[in-house]
């Protein structure tokens, strides 16, 4: 029973963290909550959905599919709602997001209607292991193992490469960044196409763990992705990834244990009584004012 | 008399009027706390829905006249705040905002269990026991409003609520308790909302807790952005252009809300400030008129 | 005289860092005392200890005769403690008038209420009271002209004058200024010079860093230096200027022959 539930939380709470990612590298770098990051998950979930039901690719190519596609959405809205207010106060770019949410949201129920769709069934034909008195699904097993190896990927692209190294020091200082001549515009984009694909590889393994995608499903998922990040110490990596799994986990237990209609305040709940007591998240850097 | 003028006038025109009413009252609400103490809540629908649901139940279950019952029901959300925000707003900025938000959700999700709220289903609420008719008392209310939100801004507290906002390093060491203030203007903040929300479910005659959920909170923070933060002015245009634009884009009917979207980005590229942002009504037209404001003549002479 | 402020062997650690390290300094009533030392010595940190911004790690702070040390800025500010900031802390969207109107606020006491009961007389008796005072202390700083003009378009130096302004609205006994004369040219010193005399004249003491030596030795009647966070020198202008100690904290070692 622990374990069964344990491998359920942490299977949601990997699609949480892999939106929580793109939620705290964006902030990290321009201090923009991007609203619309929750509508990025939901695209890539229809658009997952249209490869594997359309064209008949298998689940894997249709992910790579959504997450090319959703790379050159978060590009694109970049470019056009956040960049032209990089100047004005963080609250305009904060409604510009919203804005851009509405937007996609509304598209996506013009294009796709109000009902949710299922995956086809010959997208991935899950089977049940028996381990102990736990029954673990190979789909639960392929989320988190893609979670895993996209989180994995990102920490090497972060840590290792040169534009890794760039996305860094932009996060510490953009201003210095600037004057070492590192193309700050390049980095802000690089960082938005590599937080919507997370989100978008997140919005194919939802919508198949769930076997439902909607119009509505960005704005549920990307708040608690949000507290997610919040809960890790936004700006941080490490953080947003202990964030996503922490409110997984905690969200299958509580309903696990009969608080299932309150399962949407679970999450909240936690990260209200987390900040209470750290108020810049578990991993994030206590930053000491100057006067 | 006052019935027959209200019945005189169109009423589905009447009906975008009390919508713009009760808009302005909730705009300035969440003036007072994001725009002149500078916290962001991204939660305030919740304070709407303790104001609602408090509100329809008053008439429910008592035979309070309804204005007592609209003061009640913005009393008790304010004590809410208050119980909430002396936790809560020691944190700043963002995590400040994801808290509200995170208040807002649980308070939604407790509403939609609980037997007295109806759970999911819902309340039917009556008619208002007022012998003025809706439209009147929400233009009286919105009156109020402003008249308040006046007061506050050029006042000791509201000088201190902006102070607070501009630097807080710098406020405290004014001698500004800065805890009691934030805690004082989201009760004021959450004041307004609730009897906001008192309003809403009296015109509409039935809420459900889901009704005031993310997207409400984020309807009423649209209107003070896009009017101007922290300008009254700007909040009675901002709560009156959205209230209103569901209506006007009526005839676009689907393609309301991808409208509705485009139209706040694009708003926000071309005015970050907001429509009104950074125009001083009040200057501009004391000028137009000649009026000097008041203390600068007196002040020329003591320089000489 | 009798002493105003008193430090007592006041310590603040940032981790590893020792900021200040066991400061024990006495500001006397009605005079103007300088804080003088190399950059990072831990002045403006003395003055964040004194206005509560920080609390002290060790000793003790009194003011008055009371202990003020791990007391919240804003109980300190009302206890009659003004100050200026080194990196300018104005309200930037407020107007001059507005600015020093905050400066007043422990002068006043009506809250909320007074703001809903803005007609009654005693609610605006009390605003005329604290638009009076601070007209009277813009003017002391010759800004009275700007009221109106928002903080943030002043030109530097006026910006600095502003936040004394400020400061002297706290009605305080004492006011702390940091680097009053940071950018200023050397005819806005002068006139600067009179404001601070003009300021200890009408009753305050003035606890001043500066980095300005000529500025400081013209108008301080005692200086304190502080050198990597220990009090290395404190006396009269002359004395400070003739220590060897000073003089090596300021021009390295092997300058004092």
């Amino acid at each position: 029973m622990f374990l069964q539930q344990l491998v359920n939380g942490i299977a949601l709470g990997s699609t949480y963290a892999l939106i929580a990612l793109g939620y705290t590298m964006v902030y990290g770098i321009i201090a923009l909550i991007n609203f619309a990051h929750g509508e990025i998950f939901m695209v890539g979930a229809f658009i997952g959905l249209l490869m594997v039901g359309v064209f008949k690719f298998n689940i894997f190519l249709a992910m790579a599919c959504a997450m090319i596609f959703c790379m050159v959405l978060g590009v694109v809205i970049e470019f056009i709602a956040y960049r032209p207010l990089r100047k004005s106060s963080r609250l305009s770019a904060f409604i510009s997001a919203i804005g851009v949410s509405i937007f996609l949201s509304s598209l996506a129920l013009m294009v796709f209607g109000a009902n949710a769709k299922g995956f086809p069934d010959q997208a991935f034909s899950s089977r049940q292991i028996h381990i102990g008195d736990a029954d673990i699904s190979t789909l639960q097993l392929l989320i988190i193992g893609v979670s895993a190896a996209l989180m994995i990927g990102l920490e090497f692209i972060v840590q290792k490469t040169k534009i890794g190294k760039a996305m860094r020091a932009t996060s510490e200082d953009y201003n210095t960044a600037a004057l070492m001549g590192i193309n700050v515009n390049f980095v802000i984009s690089f960082t938005f196409a590599l937080g919507s694909a997370l989100a978008a590889a997140g919005g194919v393994l939802v919508g198949m763990l769930f076997n439902a995608v909607s119009f509505n499903m960005g704005l549920m998922a990307g708040l608690k992705a949000f507290a997610a990040a919040v809960l890790g110490g936004i700006g941080s990596i490490p953080g947003a990834m202990l964030g996503g799994l922490l409110l997984g986990v905690t969200e299958v237990f509580g309903v696990a244990i009969g608080y299932s209609s309150y399962r949407d305040a679970i999450a909240f709940a936690i990260l209200v009584l987390v900040l209470l007591v750290r108020p810049t998240g578990l991993l994030g850097r206590k930053v000491l004012t100057k006067v | 008399m006052l019935h027959g003028l209200v019945n005189s006038i169109d009423p589905y025109f009447l009906q975008i009027l009390v919508n713009i009413g009760i808009g302005i009252i909730l705009a300035l609400g969440l003036n007072i706390i994001t725009g002149l103490t500078g916290q962001l809540s991204l939660g305030h629908a919740a304070f709407m829905s303790v104001g609602a649901f408090t509100g329809a139940l008053l008439t429910l279950k008592t035979g309070a006249p309804f204005s007592l019952n609209l003061f009640l029901s913005g009393l008790f959300t304010a004590a809410v705040a208050a119980l909430i925000g002396w936790p809560i707003l020691r944190l700043t900025g963002d995590y400040l905002a994801i808290c509200t938000l995170g208040f807002a959700e649980i308070v939604k999700v407790i509403f939609l269990n609980l037997e007295i709220t109806n759970k999911a289903l819902g309340l039917t609420v009556p008619a208002p026991r007022s012998t003025l008719p809706m439209p009147v008392i929400v233009l009286m209310v919105v009156i109020l409003t402003i008249g308040a939100s006046t007061f506050i801004q050029n006042s000791r507290f509201g000088r201190a609520l902006k102070a607070i906002r501009d630097d807080e390093i710098a406020a405290e060491s004014m001698g500004i308790n800065i805890a009691r203030y934030k805690v004082q203007s989201f009760a004021v903040s959450a004041f307004m909302a609730g009897v906001g929300g008192c309003l809403y479910a009296h015109f509409l005659g039935y809420i459900n807790p889901s009704d005031f959920g993310f997207l409400k909170s984020i309807d009423m923070l649209s209107m003070i952005v896009l009017g101007g933060l922290g300008s009254i002015p700007g909040a009675v245009f901002g709560a009156s252009i959205l209230s209103a634009a569901p209506e006007f884009l009526r005839f676009m009917s689907q393609y309301r809300m991808l409208v509705y979207g485009a139209l706040l980005v694009f708003l926000m590229v071309f005015r970050p400030n907001g429509l009104l942002g950074g125009v001083n009504i009040t200057a501009l037209v004391l000028r137009k008129l000649g009026v000097r404001p008041r203390g600068t003549a007196r002040k020329k002479e003591e320089r000489r | 005289m009798t002493a105003l402020l008193k430090l007592d062997n006041a310590t603040i650690r940032f981790g590893g860092l020792v900021a200040v390290n066991g400061v024990s300094l006495e500001v006397e009533k009605g005079e103007i005392l300088a804080l003088i030392g190399p950059n990072g010595a831990g002045k403006s940190t003395i003055f964040n200890l004194i206005t509560g911004i920080y609390p002290p790690t060790e000793g003790g702070i009194s003011f008055n005769g009371k202990s003020i040390a791990g007391l919240p800025p804003y109980v300190i500010a009302g206890n009659g403690i003004g100050r200026t900031f080194q990196n300018i802390r104005l309200f930037n969207q407020l107007t001059v008038l507005e600015n020093v109107l905050i400066g007043a606020h422990t002068r006043g006491r009506w809250g909320l209420t007074g703001a809903l009961l803005k007609m009654l007389p005693p609610v605006r008796r009390e605003e005329g009271r604290l638009l009076k005072l601070a007209i009277h202390c813009l003017t002391q700083v010759g800004l009275a002209h700007k009221a109106y003009e928002q903080a943030v378009n002043l030109p530097y130096g006026e910006q600095r004058r502003l936040e004394i302004a400020r400061a002297l609205a706290i009605e305080p006994a004492l006011i702390l200024l940091d680097e009053p004369a940071a950018g200023m040219n050397p005819q806005e010193k002068r006139t600067l010079l009179d404001m601070v005399r003009n300021i200890r004249d009408a009753g305050v003491t003035v606890f001043l860093v500066e980095h300005d030596m000529k500025f400081v030795m013209g108008l301080s009647d005692r200086i304190a230096v502080l050198d990597y966070g220990v009090k290395i020198a404190e006396g009269r202008p002359e004395e400070v200027r003739a220590n060897p100690a000073v003089i090596e904290a300021y021009l390295g070692k092997g300058a004092v022959r």
